[in-house]
């Protein structure tokens, strides 16, 4: 079975159902008596609620039932919260304003709910939305988290005085300043990471079930994690109790991290579905997405970055300001510290680092993790300051990198991180070999006698995967664990279903764990199912982001494998009168090492149903579970080189080549790992062309709120892309896999901005590099 | 979007009774602006009178001297259409440059000429190319037709019919696109006549929509070559400034496409 086991390019099974147009996603769901959820939402950034008035509204056709925040906090329904304490340099825990899922007293964002209405159709409810009559008194409202925190600046929660959530700092202060006062360069830049707008394909959505003979509650919702949603719908939103709870999270097209969290509106529907009497359905609208959806990035960073003469680094000094929205989201806070400043070392021995966040509040959508999740940002702070420093002293960007790299492993940043493997001057070897670094000065001769400025840019990442283990988490402030759950199930005729807490949003899950199963039994992938994304059939599991599931979820249906093997070698080892350790399991067979004596693979699996003829004391069946905790991250590292063409009358930069080399441990499907890694590109490449969230600084409007304003890059706009691997083994998990889902998007950035920084010999400049900027870059003026 | 009722007529007179009668209409053609706004439930007609079934507004006349088009044809059919290839190749690729297949298999010839969207590529056309817009009640000429932003010499209830643009000697369309919409951020539309004359229309620039730039049409006419706009600018101060691109960017953006237009002739230059 190699041909379906790891390492084989298995075609995903998913896609059956996907490209015939059968998958089942949230909104295919229908109950009988189904009504809809209409939400009224804010259009002020921030607002006092004078007075809801909803007569008129519950006059309206089809209307069931009209709730608000008053509501809410009637039948005690708990504020969102946010599930990763962090605390300040001065030892105080972070400060945290009130998140009520539907508004109460004040607004603080464009789109913020404030009253939900349930009707017979979506239209009706709708429609009589919009008949709600809501007086505000306007309050001054700040968008940019630079000036929230000057004095005088709007305030957006009594709790957090100047609008500062936390000021938080990891590393020495003291080490650093003072070898960068002793260096003989400093290489200094700020640096804006633009705020993004996540845009997954399917729009959220929730529908939720009350039965009240049971007293249970069903929520079908659009959710990376269903466990954890349950979790803590149960335990801090007094929605449902857990054991009378039941999430389902099915078909979910597209997440990159903004379904992670448990919004307002899932907890409203379930909410509603027992207080109306009826299921509540709802689904956003594009323009709703793009103003409710967790929004991704928005920093703004100091960094400076100190070589000794010898041109070796020799300290890093940060100083961010995070851009968190008008609420903290549930994992807002460890963004931009635990999964930001602890990824600042990169690929370089630094031995000095000091980085300070700054986390303020604005009257913004709030901002939570998206692809990549902080370390991007990492990467793009340190990724150009590397580059920049190369130009300033007059050395070759992958000559200086590679005098830099860390070569010995384990090494210990002085962030917190403990990297366990990693091969930086491979990866950084096929990179250049493949964009023909050395012909580039060809290239751009050629380039410029067509009247186009050509450039080349690298970027060399590293990203920390499978945040893990649960007691360091716990100990960093983490409210959960971050191990997975795994139980195998093998029926009497020897197929098999996988239950798995990671989710499937994308990720080919369905695919690559049966590869697993089907090279570690010998069974077709055809003979095992991938079940999940429902609390009833998966006990429990973490769920998927953060580029975990592999090294995390499949290293839990491994030990569970682990565990299945035993028993079966002890029943075939009764059966075939031969010793446990003699047992084979290979290609649907259960074989005695050395003689001809076997039995089929299902003819082991029905001895253990049977039960006729077990050993003594053996339960019958063949089940096994297992969780997996990890002893530590895995940390996917890479190189990679963009090389630009600008055409210097327009602006229009067009990406000529784009080569990714990267180093995720084993590969379990290599055209899986490349489509993680065209897509994860793809965002990067948006970030750093297309996409940039706009507010209106005086009133906090959405301005860039449709695809007319906000640009999403298109299969037009990419190269075809040149990706490959290198390869070395995790040590810390049992397959040796790293993870891949978020490197292209971490990545990329930093390589499309230095290739386009390059081209234009001027470095002044902020992502998205729309045409407009580029093209007063190449005027000589400043963009 | 809100409630709203759907009509089908198969003529002209009908669709034009069925607009005075039922009050509180809108002419559907596309929709590709309507439809839109009434999703953001921005618009709200009561009544919606769909155009591209009236068998009269269909289809496409070419002659020696003219291209004639049928409102309720689509992009997609001007694109396809050897007889609009052949006389006036330009406007065929702009046709096949709008939005993407989707939006070309629906939207129309009239629908775009009577929406007048600043930022639509085919008022481009039917300025520099002299066009004549007919409708159920006249036929205006383009110069008196686009009268500025939406707006156009259309009466209240008065349907186009077809649009007539004149074959010239040769011509050339070039367009900058909004990197969110993919629409014109400047589309320069250059048309030399067979009288000698020269038009240059400019679409997704101006504040108040398409317009002809004189300037550009005055040099072309003493030199019809791309250096002959070497130096010539719009005023910033008549274009549309926003997120996507300043008056400044946009009006040197404009002569960047006027001279691209007039360097690739009998094609479309798109970037």
């Amino acid at each position: 079975m190699g041909m379906e086991g790891i390492g084989a390019r298995v075609t995903r099974k998913e896609d059956k159902r996907f490209i015939t147009g059968r998958g089942r996603y949230t909104d295919d769901m229908t109950v009988p008596g189904m009504a809809h959820a209409g939400f009224v939402r804010s259009p002020h950034a921030h607002a006092k609620i004078k007075n809801i008035d909803i007569k008129a509204a519950a006059a309206k056709p089809g209307v069931i039932k009209i709730l608000t925040g008053a509501e809410l906090a009637a039948d005690g329904i708990g504020n969102l919260i946010c599930g990763w304490m962090i605390h300040s340099k001065d030892g105080s825990p972070m400060n945290m304003g009130a998140y009520p899922a539907l508004a109460q007293e004040v607004v603080r964002h464009v789109g913020q709910p404030v009253a939900v209405v349930v009707a017979e159709t979506a239209a009706q409810a709708r429609d009589a939305a919009d008949a709600v009559a809501l007086d505000w008194e306007e309050l001054p409202a700040v968008t940019d988290a630079v000036k929230a925190m000057e004095s005088g600046a709007p305030q957006l929660h009594p709790e957090a005085k100047n609008n500062l959530i936390y000021d938080w700092e990891i590393g020495e202060s003291d080490a650093a300043d003072s070898a960068i006062a002793g260096a003989a360069h400093v290489t200094k830049l700020d640096i804006t990471n633009n705020r993004l707008i996540p845009n997954a394909i399917e729009p959220r959505a929730a529908l939720g079930v009350y039965d009240p003979a049971e007293e249970h509650y069903t929520l079908w919702t659009t959710s990376q994690n269903p466990h954890v949603a349950r979790l803590v719908m149960s335990a801090f939103y007094n929605v449902a109790p857990e054991h009378k709870l039941r999430v389902i999270a099915p078909d979910v097209g597209g997440g990159f991290g903004s379904k992670i969290y448990i919004y307002p509106e899932e907890i409203v529907c379930l909410w509603a579905s027992k207080r109306s009497g009826v299921p509540v359905k709802w689904v956003a609208d594009r323009s709703e997405s793009f103003m409710s959806d967790a929004h991704g990035r928005d920093h703004v960073t100091h960094a400076e970055l100190a070589f000794d003469a010898d041109n070796k680094m020799v300290a890093l000094k940060v100083d961010t300001i995070a851009n968190f929205g008008a609420y903290m989201s549930l994992f807002s806070s460890c963004v931009p510290t635990y999964l930001y400043a602890t990824l600042l070392s990169g690929q370089y021995v630094i031995p000095a680092i000091h980085c300070n966040v700054r986390a303020v509040y604005t009257n913004t959508v709030p901002v939570d993790a998206y692809r990549g999740a902080g370390r991007p940002e990492a990467t793009y702070v340190l990724e150009r300051l590397v580059e920049t420093a190369a130009r300033e002293l007059g050395v070759s960007p992958a000559e200086l990198r590679r005098k830099n790299f860390i070569t010995e492993f384990p090494y210990q940043t002085p962030v917190i991180m403990n990297y366990d493997a990693g091969g930086y001057e491979a990866s950084l070897d096929a990179a250049m070999k493949a964009a023909d670094y050395e012909g580039f000065a060809a290239r751009r001769a050629d380039a410029e006698k067509r009247g186009k400025r050509r450039g080349i840019g690298m970027s060399c990442y590293i990203e920390a995967c499978g945040i893990a283990p649960s007691q360091a988490v716990g100990s960093l402030g983490a409210g959960v664990g971050l191990w997975e759950s795994a139980e195998v199930r093998v029926n009497p005729v020897g197929t098999i279903e996988v239950l798995t807490g990671s989710h499937s949003h994308g990720q080919s899950h369905e695919t690559t764990f049966a590869q697993l199963v089907s090279d570690r039994l010998g069974i077709p992938v055809d003979n095992v199912s991938i079940v999940h994304g429902d609390t009833d059939k998966v006990q429990f599991g973490m769920g998927t982001y953060g580029s975990r599931s592999g090294a995390v979820g499949m290293s839990a249906i491994a030990k569970a494998l682990d565990k299945v093997e035993t028993k079966v070698r002890t029943i075939a080892a009764h059966l075939l009168e031969a010793s446990e350790a003699d047992v084979e399991i290979a290609d649907g067979e259960v074989r005695i090492a050395g003689t001809d004596k076997k039995l089929g693979w299902h003819e082991v699996c029905l001895a253990a149903y049977t039960a006729h003829n077990l050993p003594a004391d053996l339960e019958p069946g063949l089940k096994e579970g297992a969780f997996y905790d990890p002893t530590n991250f895995t940390f996917p590292a890479g190189c990679y080189i963009c090389e630009v063409e600008i055409d210097p009358d327009t602006g229009k930069t067009e990406i000529v080549q784009f080569v990714a080399a990267d180093d995720f441990g084993r590969l379990i499907n290599p055209m899986v790992v490349e489509g993680q890694v065209h897509g994860g590109v793809a965002q990067g490449v948006g970030q750093a062309l297309f996409e940039g969230c706009v507010y209106d600084p005086e009133n906090g409007q959405l301005i860039s709120a449709t695809y007319n304003d906000y640009s999403m890059p298109r299969a037009g706009d990419l190269p075809s892309f040149d990706v490959s691997t290198t390869e070395t083994l995790c040590p810390g998990n049992p397959l040796g896999m790293k993870g891949c889902g978020e490197a292209g998007a971490i990545g990329s950035p930093p390589a499309v901005i230095n290739a386009i920084t390059d081209a234009l010999g001027n470095n002044d400049l902020t992502m998205p590099a729309t045409p407009q900027k580029v093209w007063q870059l190449a005027q000589g003026a400043a963009g | 979007m809100y409630e709203t009722t759907y009509h089908r007529p198969g003529s002209v007179a009908e669709a034009a009774s069925l607009f005075s009668s039922t009050g509180d209409a809108a002419y559907f053609s596309g929709g590709h602006t309507l439809l839109p706004t009434m999703k953001a439930r921005l618009a709200a007609p009561a009544n919606l009178i769909d155009l591209r079934n009236i068998p009269d507004l269909k289809g496409i006349q070419a002659s020696g001297d003219s291209v004639t088009i049928g409102a309720a044809t689509t992009h997609a059919e001007v694109a396809a259409s050897n007889d609009v290839a052949g006389a006036i190749a330009p406007l065929a690729a702009l046709a096949g440059s709008i939005g993407d297949p989707a939006v070309r298999h629906v939207g129309t010839m009239g629908g775009s000429v009577a929406n007048n969207d600043p930022a639509a590529d085919y008022p481009a056309a039917v300025l520099a190319l002299a066009g004549t817009v007919h409708t159920n009640k006249r036929e205006i000429a383009a110069d008196d037709y686009f009268t500025g932003l939406f707006s156009t010499a259309l009466e209240e209830g008065e349907i186009v019919t077809k649009v007539a643009f004149k074959v010239p000697e040769t011509s050339g369309y070039a367009k900058f696109r909004n990197p969110a919409s993919r629409y014109p951020m400047a589309g320069v539309f250059v048309a030399k006549h067979k009288d000698g004359s020269v038009r240059v229309a400019v679409t997704g620039a101006g504040n108040d929509g398409v317009f002809r730039w004189n300037a550009a049409e005055e040099a072309l006419s003493g030199n019809f070559s791309a250096d002959a706009l070497k130096g010539l600018s719009v005023d910033a101060s008549g274009i549309m400034s926003d997120i996507h691109g300043s008056a400044p960017y946009r009006a040197h953006l404009v002569g960047v496409m006027a001279g691209r237009a007039v360097a690739n002739l009998g094609t479309l230059t798109m970037d």
